[in-house]
């Protein structure tokens, strides 16, 4: 199990209090592209509000960490850490800290 | 009518204000949707618990909210959680693709930009939401850049009527201050097949065929701010108003100039009259008198607040020209808010009631056709958008 941290305001959304804990299909390592389809899946109320309906792009204002790194510009198909994988670490979808 | 529901859109989140018929008692209920931008939020006219809102935030882009009983719940349309193997809600409900296939029209990909060039048109957020006056599940959106989309399934999935965009002048628009935005919306309620449309800052359109075909009506329009100002399109129009008994004869409140049109907008002259200062972002007709017009004028396009710190709604009873202030509950010095051009609704209970809200987030209402004037609520965040529902 893959678990998920949003930032508020998508917990809201998704209406969920705390972290997500998702299957990720396929077979080997999970990647950041996989760990969003499924929540996306999950929680189709998502879609678009973290990727791009169309692009699929990462919209400006969030980034992605795990194990204190940041995983933003990491290749979205690349396996993410392996304690991510092993449901030791969430993997964390964070807004910017911006505007007011 | 048993009472009024008035929904209010803010830059943090949306609040629902209901009294009785008396409209002196209220009771508020919000923030709805927390610390998201609420452009806009209406009722169904076809029937009153049906909902819908613009949810929107710089950090997770557009979604759409709909209520069944009245704004006590709220759904994002097809998108539940999945919760049945195989199960695959599409979640679509804030996907606005803008169309630009040759079925339905000449693909149609950039618009003018600020620096001459063309741009990509690129959606970025649901200004207006305007529901069909006989079903609930049909719902208008306008959109930025600027566009006209419908559901016809409860906004669930969206397409664009994209003859509007790609009627020919498209290449010509380009963004006002505030974005390149259609945030008028107004269905014929003789004619299902007429609607206006307006841009900033591209001017009004219509359609008079369900919305296949467009056309500018600007003629009469005089804009200084473009190269030629009685150009075809180009003139940035704040808001449309009609009165459901006689939906030829538009009011409009440009940038600068208050405007009326008594041939479907075909043609328009200026009826600013009077007014202190002709520039401001809203307009509307009282609900039983046709000829009665309200407008909040702005000191300027620098300067966007009330001539003279003093918050002043405009009313002529007979279509223009002449106006008359109305004061009496309404600050008076030092009040520099902005009404912005979504802001203004009417009831139909008798005396007509009129609501506007201010950037300042005080919501006003007269029950009086706007002889007297009397806040709701003096503190919410800044108002975008007012509308109002009587409720049966």
């Amino acid at each position: 199990m893959i678990r998920v941290v949003l930032p508020p305001h998508l917990r809201t959304l998704a209406r969920v209090r705390d972290e997500v804990t998702l299957e990720v299909p396929g077979g080997g390592p999970p990647t950041r592209a996989a760990v969003l389809d499924a929540l996306e899946a999950r929680y189709p109320m998502l879609r678009g509000t973290i990727r791009d309906h169309v692009t699929a792009q990462r919209r400006p204002f969030l980034r992605f960490f795990a194990c204190t790194q940041d995983l933003t510009h990491e290749p979205e198909d690349a396996p993410l850490p392996a304690a991510v994988a092993a449901g030791a670490e969430p993997f964390l979808v964070i807004g910017a800290i911006a505007g007011g | 009518m048993s009472g009024v529901r008035v929904l209010v859109g803010t830059r943090k989140g949306a609040f629902i204000l209901t009294a009785d018929g008396k409209r002196s008692r209220w009771d508020v209920s919000g923030p709805h949707f927390a610390g998201w931008e609420i452009y806009h939020l209406k009722g169904s006219p076809a029937d009153p618990d049906r909902l819908y809102a613009s949810q929107t935030s710089g950090w997770f882009g557009q979604v759409i909210q709909r209520s069944c009983d009245g704004g006590k719940t709220w759904e994002t349309p097809g998108g539940g959680v999945t919760t049945a193997p195989g199960q695959m809600p599409k979640g679509e409900s804030n996907k606005f693709v803008y169309d630009a296939s040759p079925p339905t029209g000449k693909p149609l990909t950039t618009h003018q930009w600020y620096d001459g060039t063309q741009h990509p048109w690129e959606f970025k957020r649901v200004w207006h939401l305007e529901p069909s006056l006989t079903d609930p599940d049909t719902v208008y959106a306008g959109v930025e850049d600027a566009a006209l989309f419908r559901s016809s399934d409860g906004g669930t999935s969206w397409q664009e009527l994209a003859g509007m965009r790609g009627h020919g002048t498209g290449p010509k628009w380009q963004p006002g201050a505030g974005g390149m935005c259609l945030h008028t919306i107004l269905l014929d309620p003789r004619n299902p097949k007429r609607i206006y449309v307006a841009i900033s800052a591209a001017g009004a359109f219509r359609t008079d065929d369900g919305g296949t075909t467009w056309r500018p009506i600007n003629r009469g329009l005089h804009s200084q701010y473009i190269p030629e100002p009685t150009a075809e399109v180009g003139h940035c129009v704040h808001r449309i108003a009609l009165h459901p008994s006689r939906p030829n004869v538009l009011f409009m409140q440009k940038h600068w100039d208050v405007m009326r049109s008594d041939d479907g907008g075909d043609s328009w002259r200026e009826v600013s009259g009077n007014l202190p200062t002709d520039f401001g972002f809203v307009i509307d007709v009282h609900a039983h008198e046709p000829d009665t017009v309200y407008v909040v004028p702005i000191k300027s396009d620098a300067e966007h607040y009330p001539p003279d710190g003093k918050l002043r709604v405009f009313r002529s009873r007979k279509g223009g020209n002449e106006w008359e202030p109305l004061t009496k509950g309404l600050p008076q010095r030092d009040c520099y808010v902005n009404v912005l051009r979504d802001a203004m609704c009417v009831d139909a209970l008798e005396p007509c009631g009129v609501y506007f809200g201010t950037t300042g987030g005080q919501v006003y209402a007269s029950a009086d056709g706007g002889d007297s004037w009397t806040p709701i609520v003096r503190d919410l965040p800044a108002v975008l958008s007012v509308e109002v529902q009587a409720l049966p």
